[in-house]
Order: C-alpha cells, then sequence, then structure tokens
C-alpha cells in the first residue's frame, strides 16, 4: 500500500514538475516570438511546411464531412419538415466546432508530430547542442519561427476546411438532392453571425492552435537522445494536444456561448 | 592567439565535484589546460570525458567547484556572456552535428549567419577558405545526408574554426573513421592547431593516436585524474591501471567482467528462475 502510495506521489510530482516546466517553457517562446518575426522568412518557410503540406489533408477531411452531414441533415430535418434550414444547420455546426477541433486534430496529426520528431530528433543528433555551441539560442533559432509558424498555419488550415465543408454540403444538398439553392444560402445567410460563429470559430482554432503547437514543441525539445524517446514525443504530442482540444473547446464554447 | 607559455592556464578546473543521481562522475578534480598547446583528455568509455567538456563549455552545471575558461567563471555567467565566451570556443561533435537541412556551405556559413552582418560576398569567400582548409571545397553544395562520415566531420570542422575561436573541442574526432578519414583529421588538428595557435583539447580513447598528436595528457578513470604527462611520461608511469589502459590489455585493475555474483551460484542457485 505504502508502495503504491509512494508511486502515484512520485508520478505527480514528476508530472507536476513538466506541467511547470512546459509553462516556463511557453513563456520562454513567446517572449521570443517578437524576435522571430523579424526574421520573417524563417516563419514563411515554416507555415509552407506546416501549414501548406497540411492543405490536402484538411481539405478533403472537410470535403467528406461537409458531404456526411448534408446526407445525414437532410434526411433527419426532412422528417420534421425543416429541410430547409439544413443550411443553417450545417453552417454553424462547422464554423462553430467542426471546423476548429477536426482541424486541430488533424494539424495535431500531420504538423505537430513533424514538429516534434524534428526536433527531437535535432535534440538526438546534437543539432540542438551545436546550436548552443555556436552561441546561438536554440529556443530563438528553432523554436519560436516553427511556433510561429504553427499558430499562424492553423486559422487560416481551419477556415479552408470551412469553406469546403460547405462546399460539400452544397454539394449534396443542391446536386444530389435538387434543394433550391436560395433556400440553402439564404437561409444561411440570415441565421450565421459573423462574430457569434465564423470569428468565435477562428479564436477557438488560434487557441487550439497555440495548444497544439505548443505541445509539439515542448515534447520535441524535451525528448530523451533515443529512438525511443523521440517515439515517446511524437506519441505523447498526438494524445496530449488531442485531449486538450477537446478540453480547451469545452472552456471556449462555455465562455463564448452562454445561451447563445 | 596567445602561444606564450609561462602566462596563466587556458582553461582551469579546480575542485571540480560533478555528480548525476547519487553517482560522482567527477570527485574533486583539478586540470589545468595551457595556452596554445594540445592537450588530450584519456579514459575508459563512461568515464566522463564528454561530461567534462559539457561543464568546460557551460553546457552542464558542476555540483562544486571552479572551472574558468580565458579566466571566466563558467558556472557563474550570465546567458549572454556565455554566449559570448561561446564565441571563442570551436567544438568538434562526436558525428560532427551538422544542421540536416542545411548544405555543407550553409553550415559553416551558419554562425556567420547568425552573429556577423557581414555581406554574402564577404560570407562566401570565407566559408570557401574555411572548406578549403578542410579539403572539401568542392563538397560545398552536397547536404549533410550526402556526406560521409568522415566529411560530416570536416565540414564540422570548418564550421567550428569559422569563427576564428581561441580555443577548440575535440569530442572523439578519432571513433569510426576508416583510416584514410582518420589520418586526414590527424593532419588537420595538427595544422589548424599550428596555423590559428588555437588552445587544443581532444577527448578520446584513442592512446597510439594521441601519442603523436598531444603535447600533455590528462588520463581519467572512476571520478579522478590517475595520471598526467606527456605521451612519454605516461608510458613510463608505473601505475599498473595506466600500463592496462595505454597497453590496451583486457584484463586487469579494470576487469575484464562487470561487477557480479559469483558465476556458479547465479547459474546454479536457488533463485535461478527470477
Amino acid at each position: 500500500m505504502a508502495l503504491i502510495q509512494q508511486q502515484v506521489l512520485r508520478r505527480g510530482r514528476t508530472g507536476l514538475a513538466a506541467f511547470g516546466a512546459a509553462w516556463l517553457f511557453f513563456f520562454r517562446v513567446l517572449a521570443l516570438l517578437p524576435r522571430a518575426f523579424m526574421r520573417p522568412l524563417l516563419v514563411v518557410e515554416q507555415v509552407y511546411a506546416l501549414g501548406n503540406r497540411t492543405v490536402p489533408l484538411v481539405g478533403l477531411a472537410g470535403f467528406f464531412i461537409g458531404l456526411v452531414l448534408a446526407l445525414q441533415l437532410y434526411g433527419v430535418l426532412g422528417r420534421f419538415g425543416a429541410a430547409s434550414m439544413l443550411g443553417p444547420i450545417i453552417a454553424i455546426t462547422v464554423l462553430r466546432e467542426l471546423g476548429p477541433v477536426i482541424t486541430a486534430l488533424l494539424y495535431a496529426g500531420r504538423g505537430g508530430t513533424a514538429l516534434a520528431s524534428e526536433i527531437g530528433l535535432m535534440r538526438a543528433t546534437e543539432q540542438l547542442s551545436a546550436m548552443e555551441m555556436m552561441a546561438v539560442d536554440p529556443v530563438r533559432r528553432i523554436i519560436a519561427p516553427r511556433f510561429a509558424g504553427g499558430i499562424i498555419a492553423v486559422p487560416i488550415l481551419n477556415l479552408l476546411f470551412d469553406v469546403v465543408a460547405l462546399f460539400g454540403a452544397w454539394m449534396i444538398a443542391i446536386l444530389a438532392m435538387h434543394m433550391d439553392q436560395g433556400v440553402f444560402w439564404g437561409n444561411m445567410q440570415a441565421s450565421v453571425g459573423f462574430m457569434d460563429d465564423l470569428v468565435n470559430g477562428i479564436i477557438k482554432s488560434f487557441i487550439f492552435g497555440l495548444a497544439v503547437n505548443l505541445v509539439a514543441v515542448f515534447e520535441g525539445f524535451t525528448a530523451q537522445s533515443t529512438a525511443g524517446g523521440v517515439a515517446r514525443a511524437t506519441t505523447r504530442t498526438v494524445v496530449i494536444a488531442s485531449l486538450a482540444i477537446f478540453a480547451l473547446d469545452f472552456v471556449a464554447t462555455a465562455f463564448m456561448y452562454q445561451g447563445v | 592567439m596567445n602561444t606564450e607559455s609561462g602566462e596563466a592556464s587556458a582553461i582551469s578546473i579546480r575542485n571540480l565535484v560533478f555528480e548525476r543521481g547519487d553517482r560522482a562522475i567527477f570527485d574533486h578534480v583539478d586540470v589545468e589546460i595551457p595556452r596554445g598547446r594540445i592537450t588530450a583528455i584519456m579514459g575508459p568509455s563512461g568515464t566522463g570525458k564528454t561530461t567534462l567538456l559539457g561543464l568546460v563549455t557551460g553546457r552542464l552545471h558542476p555540483s562544486s567547484g571552479d572551472i574558468r575558461v580565458g579566466g571566466l567563471p563558467v558556472q557563474s555567467l550570465r546567458t549572454h556572456e556565455l554566449y559570448a565566451l561561446r564565441m571563442r570556443m570551436g567544438v568538434l561533435f562526436q558525428n560532427g552535428a551538422l544542421l540536416t537541412e542545411l548544405s555543407a556551405f550553409e553550415n559553416v556559413a551558419f554562425p556567420l549567419r547568425e552573429h556577423t552582418d557581414l555581406s554574402e560576398s564577404m560570407i562566401h569567400s570565407l566559408v570557401l577558405m574555411k572548406l578549403q582548409a578542410v579539403g572539401l571545397r568542392g563538397a560545398a553544395d552536397l547536404m549533410p545526408a550526402e556526406l560521409s562520415g568522415g566529411m560530416a566531420r570536416r565540414v564540422a570542422l570548418a564550421r567550428a574554426i569559422v569563427m576564428d575561436p581561441e580555443f577548440i573541442f575535440y569530442d572523439e574526432p578519432f571513433t569510426g573513421l576508416d583510416p584514410i578519414s582518420m589520418s586526414a583529421i590527424v593532419r588537420l588538428i595538427r595544422s589548424l592547431h599550428k596555423t590559428l595557435g588555437l588552445t587544443t583539447v581532444i577527448v578520446s580513447h584513442d592512446v597510439d593516436i594521441l601519442e603523436h598528436l598531444a603535447d600533455d595528457s590528462y588520463l581519467f578513470s572512476e571520478g579522478k585524474v590517475v595520471a598526467r604527462g606527456t605521451p612519454d611520461e605516461l608510458r613510463k608511469n608505473r601505475s599498473r591501471w595506466v600500463q592496462q589502459f595505454i597497453g590496451g590489455m583486457a584484463d586487469g585493475p579494470v576487469p575484464f567482467h562487470y561487477p557480479s555474483r559469483e558465476y556458479d551460484e547465479e547459474l546454479l542457485g536457488e533463485d535461478q528462475w527470477r
């Protein structure tokens, strides 16, 4: 029993220490962000590596989700004689929830893991140590531009997801189900709020981007210098980032949509 | 560029203690590294030779003791002071540690681009000069993945000297090289030392090579300095331990077997199936 207690205490302590270390690291990265933007080329490179290369994944996922949503909801809404509300319901679902959450999850799987494993391997092959020895702070030169690129990429990917998902829904509703164009778009325009739905969705996406990229760079930077260490960092990035996305989504939703 | 003898040591370590967990890697160690000489740090694998480099370059912090490089106390420097000191140091890592996303040229140019505002043409000339010095001007456009182990180490060497350091540290520079690459590295270490007047520290266990290269050497074992002297003095050292190391004998004061229980007891004892 005492052994279990000891184990739990020890785990708790190391967990807490890691949590604290992550926050300290976060503040260090934030403090260096302005300097990262002073060398915009480094950031642009990362927006390309992390963002542009995730476009096909997010685009296709958004398209299929739009298709499925429209297929499902057209039938269900039709049963209640509310098929005309298909446009607004899909738009609100996608803009408020599915867009930010699924984009962030996909980004964690594609961009987040790439970041964690790249930085972890740089640690394992002593590239980060070499940089320190050349009097170059790796957090400034390697971490900050990647973090900056990542947090720029996620909200843009989210917008792409939104557009493609709505396009997918439009294809089902108009081309397959022969719904009226005017009803689809008109009702959407009438019920979707610019601030409530679109802007709040982008804010959420930005928050998720902060979380996923922070987890990824932190896990990579603190990875153990072994093959197993890099693998663990990559796995932990996906697991922790995904859970963080869901938890933050709840908090953000609670703040943004009290009775809206 | 200081080659006068009689001056204070370039690197001086006093009473160094460094612990990892409960284990003392260094136990009250004193090391004096003279300016403008080649000093070898030798010892069996796992004696913390590389750790010593980490301590001297300020990447690790000693549990206690004083480490001075160029007269500056490394352990109590502020970050920017430490970085300023590191600009005066070059380190060659065991595997080169080239930045894999940059070409050989860009790797060598990296410190220049980070620390200076030199024009592109100036950087171009400087980098090619350093690459020429290591014999790899022709490989400037290759990526690290396209270089052999020996070539990568030479590019890393060009990078280590591109800022014209006063001190240069080699971490196991001879490990895993073919004989040709090996003699190329040895030649480079010697010629760079001579032409640039560097204070050179080589961490290695390669006794035969260091014998012809080092002016002075320290022999470490189990956290202590076991012997110090010129290669010749080490050869004449009477200690059985030193003789085992220099002679490369498998058994001796350092046993072949890792400490363990009695062999027959472990094979036939009651708890053999644990």
